[in-house]
């Protein structure tokens, strides 16, 4: 009975949470189209250059639905957003959607390593450092993470590709795929995943690296958040009494740390993983273009640099609602973590 | 409030953590740098549209302390008159932003109701993406300029004050001064003003000085996309950029310029830390 209502409360949590979210797509989406219609310039002008007479400009000006009343022009762009169609690339006159099918598996496969990375050593460094606490590990991972933090994640990118792929050629210095070695048959357009299904260990090992520097420079200051926070958590945690029974008891520093400390420390974590992971889009966006990664974000600073006004709209877009997707979730995990937290009053 | 005993006890506190007393240095001497650009800079002439070609490319040496770039400007004297462009950039964009941000954050917390509603609505929409990406695109779409980039930060930046100040005021309203102001009959402007202003400036404080390295490290990010001042302005995010051109034989040109990006958000960080424990606040 009670697992039941259990189950109810978190589906009409998560419906709720799923409706707030919708509104602020909704909002950002206004937000972009108010302004990219408020660009200087005139973007059938832009697309096709001074040589163009005023009659071409005005008939890619009706085809673009640019002469149609404003709200007419956002229902227009809603509607076709929403079967993913975002019109025509002004500079690579494709559909903007097929150039964001090429980068965003791209751009996930950076992130979700970049999000690994950042958690398992973030958490790992904290564990250390609040078990060593005062002493030299900890004192060392506390200097890393004041580093860490206050370095620019482009800085990092460089100074990165400097030592490791310039100064000890040890890595590749930029894309996805060494030349000439043929993609793995596509899957799930995440390479070292395809490499893996597909059994071809030789281009897996090329995926992986050339994933480790654009990854590592990307996790760096969440890393470095993420280890600061556990420690504090868990050198809060140590000083509990059930802390000290379990030692009294005669329980293992390790199983101590692991069973007793880790867990209820983690819960803030987790919560500023979802901050971490929504400020890592942001920086991709960074390292991407240092690291010549074929993925969204790169294409979105290219979009914006050529002002190429449905690349710039959709890229936002897709961000935005990786946004709001990614904090549902972590909400849904802080809620299976940690009992005390009812789904509807988070936020 | 200056000079009363508990301001001096928290000053007093403050100087005895050594990495807050760091990074007070480190603000001070850059602060002091960027306002004495001209006098401090080995070779001011540099900071603008200056060419030498005879000169160009040269490692550091004992002339030019961190070396020369592609076309004979001292990179010392550049990053001396970039910090100025950094440091003008946070104090504007918080000047904007956290006056704007705090008023939001009060009348909507005060007021409550449809107002906190439609405020709350619309910080959620802002922070619903990275600021350097909205940032990147309101520049994006307009010319990019050193005020517009500014105008974009703080346009990302003010929520975050709106919803620190409105939480803030949420918990205080109900508190016991409030509520006797306003059975006194004080205005609610005084009682913003008065009351629960006072009672939010140590996590505003706080959060400013955390913003001002984060601030700069957008302003660096957002030139370092070409997005920033156009050319002969001297920005530490531009000079990352065009060094990272010369890579990896000049490889100074990125690294010094970074390494400066770096050194003013690890001072402001340090003294946003020191001030956190000395209010003992969690802004």
């Amino acid at each position: 009975m009670r697992r039941r209502s259990a189950f109810r409360n978190v589906i009409t949590a998560l419906a709720a949470r799923a409706a707030g979210g919708l509104l602020v797509v909704f909002g950002v989406s206004v937000l972009i189209f108010v302004l990219a219609r408020a660009m200087p310039g005139d973007p059938a002008r832009l697309a096709l250059g001074p040589a163009a007479t005023a009659a071409q400009v005005e008939a890619l000006r009706a085809d673009m639905g640019l002469d149609q009343p404003l709200l007419r022009q956002y229902v227009t762009f809603v509607a076709g957003a929403l079967r993913l169609d975002f019109g025509t690339s002004l500079f690579t006159n494709r559909p903007v959607s097929a150039d964001l099918a090429y980068g965003l598996p791209a751009s996930i496969e950076l992130a979700l390593s970049a999000g690994l990375v950042m958690t398992v050593f973030g958490v790992l460094l904290g564990v250390v450092s609040a078990r060593f606490q005062n002493r030299w590990p900890d004192n060392v991972s506390r200097i890393l993470s004041l580093v860490a933090v206050a370095m620019p994640n482009f800085v990092w990118a460089l100074i990165l590709m400097l030592l490791f792929a310039y100064w000890v050629e040890l890595l590749p210095v930029s894309g996805r795929l060494s030349e000439g070695l043929p993609a793995p048959p596509f899957i799930t357009g995440l390479v070292t995943v395809d490499a893996t299904l597909a059994g071809q260990w030789a281009t897996l090992g090329d995926a992986l690296r050339h994933l480790a520097l654009p990854a590592v420079s990307l996790s760096l200051p969440g890393l470095a958040q993420v280890a600061r926070l556990t420690r504090t958590n868990m050198v809060d945690v140590y000083a509990r009494p059930y802390t000290e029974f379990a030692r009294a008891y005669g329980f293992t520093e390790r199983a101590i740390s692991m069973k007793w400390a880790l867990r209820p420390a983690l819960i803030p974590t987790f919560t500023l993983l979802g901050m971490q992971i929504v400020s890592l889009l942001g920086n991709a966006f960074l390292v991407e273009t240092v690291f010549a990664w074929p993925g969204m974000a790169r294409y979105g600073v290219e979009a914006i640099l050529r002002k190429d006004l449905n690349a710039i709209v959709a890229v936002v877009l897709v961000v935005s609602v990786a946004f709001v997707t990614i904090n549902i979730a972590i909400d849904l995990c802080v809620a299976f973590i940690d009992p005390r937290i009812r789904l509807h009053s988070a936020r | 409030m200056i000079g009363s005993p508990e301001s001096r006890r928290a000053l007093r506190r403050y100087a005895q953590d050594p990495m807050a007393v760091l990074g007070a240095g480190i603000v001070l001497v850059l602060v002091l740098t960027a306002i004495l650009a001209d006098r401090v800079a080995p070779f001011p002439e540099h900071a603008g549209a200056f060419v030498d070609f005879a000169n160009a490319n040269r490692p550091p040496d004992a002339t030019y302390l961190l070396g020369t770039d592609g076309i004979g400007r001292d990179v010392l004297s550049r990053i001396i008159f970039g910090y100025r462009t950094s440091l003008v950039l946070g104090l504007t964009v918080l000047g904007i932003a956290v006056p704007l941000g705090t008023a939001a954050g009060l009348l909507g917390g005060y007021a409550g109701g449809l107002l906190e509603a439609v405020m709350m609505r619309i910080t959620d929409v802002f922070l619903a993406l990275p600021s350097l990406v909205l940032a990147m695109a309101i520049v994006g779409l307009f010319r990019p300029s050193q005020t517009l980039a500014m105008a974009a930060v703080a346009a990302v930046w003010w929520p975050w004050y709106a919803r620190l100040v409105h939480g803030m005021v949420r918990s205080i309203r109900l508190e016991g001064y409030v509520v006797s102001a306003q059975l006194i009959g004080a205005s609610a402007l005084r009682i913003m003003a008065g009351e629960i202003l006072p009672n939010c400036a140590p996590t505003i404080l706080t959060k400013f000085s955390l913003d001002m390295g984060l601030v700069i490290l957008l302003g660096a990010s957002l030139s370092f996309l070409g997005l920033g001042a156009p050319a002969p302005v001297p920005d530490l995010g531009t000079m990352v950029a065009d060094g990272a051109n010369y890579l990896p034989d000049q490889w100074w040109l990125s690294v010094t310029a970074g390494g400066a990006i770096f050194l003013a958000v690890l001072g402001f960080n340090l003294v946003g830390d020191g001030l956190r424990d000395v209010f003992d606040t969690t802004g």
